[in-house]
């Protein structure tokens, strides 16, 4: 009993930042109809950042996170301009293909340079006792800056100017151009903004988990599973899913096999696409 | 003589093909047998995916699927049933085909990203279950008693026949892939792509049309999983399902030009020929994923319609032959 209730709590911080990740995603397709294929290697990118700032120079992996945002943010917008753009009105095997093109380039270069072997952020703040359930310190400042971060794009959609030119593109871009919107800017930093939120998802995770350059491809997929979860284009729901997605790992292991489960993961995605395309809480079709 | 012009785009593809499994049988060089293999086996599979992809326009991500799972039913009438390696090819055909009517019925309801982010999806969840399947030995896989060979006339004999397998198998795919183009099965394939509701509203039986090319682009890619786990000699679920494969398959047939008989078939040619240069050449050798990216990249941005789309575009008098 006291063991599910650990690894639930931690399944619920996990989700956290699993929602951040996928929130990224969510918003590119929100905003531009793109499914970021190489949303992968930019959470790897940002595992590598962290990794990389601690390990040679010592730096903190908490400001490694804000190191790996900036990155993202200008690597997104660099994508974007070079891959994305020009098959942003394609059918959407374009747009699918360039980013996984991107993803490809990413990899390659990532491979050769740090080679696959895993790698672990040296970094402890000890354990939290709460009764019977230990809680490791670094997920749980994971989990706060997952909330702190949510927050601040909450913020910036609903309460800045810029941000409201990003509501006002993804809910109908020609519209928006009309009425003065710069909307190809617009696009481009939405983009940022998604690779970003990935970028700092990896960064946070690489300070408690492991990873190799390739890692990012199973956060990716788990992205996938949330924003549909949440309905793709839906922040909050995103938010939402990723929470469910860490539960659910936190007790499908009370009963079975860890190894069982991806298997329920992607089954219900599958049900869900064909259930509820607009994701648990969007409206039915 | 009429018939032999009307029908110039299959031969050239099948001169093609023919002449890629003929250097080795020539040269009898075991490596260059080796290399043919993969060519063959790249163009089979994309030319397979292309009948969904190309001619019907859904875009499945996860398409290595039925390779991965005619792999599985395969090696297992193979080892645990003692079945001969044709009894296995044929039932890993039928399996990925009843997989794929399956999935038709159900999954090609959606259109767009979501077909393809659930396409995904299907790949991740059958490999995670196969992953946790005993009788198919879960995560360490199955692996083919050297004895199975001799039933062959030993394990060289069934390399080389391997070899022969393939080439017809992959003969066998650029015709149906060509039937199916040239019928009127396919117009109505073509006619989805480009527009579904106008389709069925022209009295094309939508749903259905899906689900048969469905079926038919999945009943190969099941086939060669089985001859390439078995000369393979051992499967594993990480071997059978690689997503990557997968988007490597949709790159050949893009690379080539989708829905066209012939690009799929150069595609995969000229995909594996850069790759294998990369490999062995020492600048590129690390890089070699980054460069295929690059590759890529330039295609979908530049040149969409793939290289034979571009060739029928430029030169649109040696379109019979560019079918």
């Amino acid at each position: 009993m006291d063991l599910l209730l650990a690894s639930l709590v931690d399944g619920f911080l996990l989700g956290f930042i699993y929602g951040i990740a996928a929130m990224g995603l969510t918003l590119i397709w929100g905003v531009m109809n793109v499914i970021n294929l190489s949303h992968g290697p930019i959470i790897a990118l940002g595992m590598f950042t962290t990794y990389l700032l601690f390990m040679s120079l010592g730096i903190p992996p908490y400001i490694g996170v804000l190191l790996a945002a900036v990155i993202g943010l200008i690597l997104g917008v660099i994508i974007y301009l070079i891959a994305v753009q020009r098959v942003i009105d394609a059918p959407h095997l374009s747009s699918l293909l360039a980013t996984f093109a991107v993803n490809m380039i990413i990899i390659g270069i990532g491979t050769a340079i740090f080679t696959t072997s895993p790698r672990n952020v040296d970094f402890r703040l000890g354990a939290l006792t709460l009764g019977s359930i230990t809680l490791q310190y670094t997920r749980i400042i994971a989990a706060l800056i997952a909330i702190l971060v949510t927050g601040g794009l909450y913020y910036f959609l609903y309460r800045t100017r810029l941000g409201k030119y990003i509501r006002a593109v993804a809910n109908n871009r020609s519209a928006a151009e009309l009425v003065g919107i710069p909307s190809n800017r617009v696009v481009a930093i939405s983009f940022g903004l998604g690779t970003m939120l990935a970028a700092i998802a990896g960064a946070l995770i690489a300070t408690f988990l492991p990873f190799t350059i390739l890692a990012g491809g199973t956060y990716e997929t788990k992205s996938f599973v949330i924003s549909v979860l949440g309905g793709l284009g839906n922040p909050v729901g995103a938010l939402i899913g990723g929470l469910i997605l860490g539960l659910l790992e936190g007790i499908i292991p009370a009963f079975t096999q860890t190894t069982w489960v991806p298997v329920i993961e992607f089954v219900l995605f599958v049900i869900i696409l064909l259930v509820r395309p607009n994701g648990l809480f969007g409206a039915k079709e | 003589m009429n018939t032999l012009r009307n029908h110039l785009g299959l031969i050239a593809s099948l001169v093609i093909v023919v002449l890629i499994g003929l250097g080795p049988i020539v040269s009898q060089n075991a490596a260059s047998r080796e290399v043919a293999f993969t060519v063959l086996r790249a163009i089979a599979l994309a030319s397979g995916l292309n009948i969904l992809l190309g001619y019907t326009g859904y875009v499945s991500f996860g398409h290595i699927v039925f390779f991965g799972l005619g792999g599985y039913i395969g090696l297992y009438m193979i080892t645990a049933q003692g079945q001969s390696l044709w009894v296995a090819m044929l039932l890993a055909g039928l399996s990925s085909a009843i997989l794929a009517f399956l999935l038709g019925k159900s999954i090609l309801r959606l259109r767009g990203a979501y077909f393809a982010l659930a396409t995904i999806g299907v790949n991740e969840a059958v490999r995670a279950f196969i992953n946790n399947f005993e009788p198919f030995g879960g995560p360490i896989g199955m692996s083919v008693n050297f004895g199975v060979y001799q039933k062959y006339g030993g394990a060289m004999q069934a390399l080389n026949m391997s070899f022969y397998v393939m080439l017809a198998l992959t003969i066998v795919v650029v015709i149906m892939s060509y039937l199916v183009k040239t019928s009127k099965f396919g117009l109505g394939l073509l006619a989805i792509r480009e527009d579904e509701d106008a389709a069925e509203v022209m009295g094309v039986p939508a749903p259905d049309s899906k689900t048969w090319a469905y079926v038919l682009s999945a009943i190969i890619p099941g086939m060669v999983g089985a001859l390439f786990f078995f000369k393979n000699g051992s499967i594993e679920p990480a071997e059978a399902f690689p997503l990557h494969t997968s988007i490597e398959m949709i790159v050949m047939v893009m690379l080539g030009g989708q829905g066209t008989v012939l690009g799929p078939l150069l595609g995969a040619a000229g995909y594996q020929r850069l790759r294998g240069l990369l490999l062995i050449n020492p600048l590129f050798k690390n890089i070699q994923l980054a460069v295929s990216g690059v590759v890529l990249l330039i295609v979908i941005l530049f040149i969409p319609a793939g290289v034979v789309g571009w060739l029928r575009r430029r030169w649109p008098q040696w379109r019979r032959v560019l079918q």
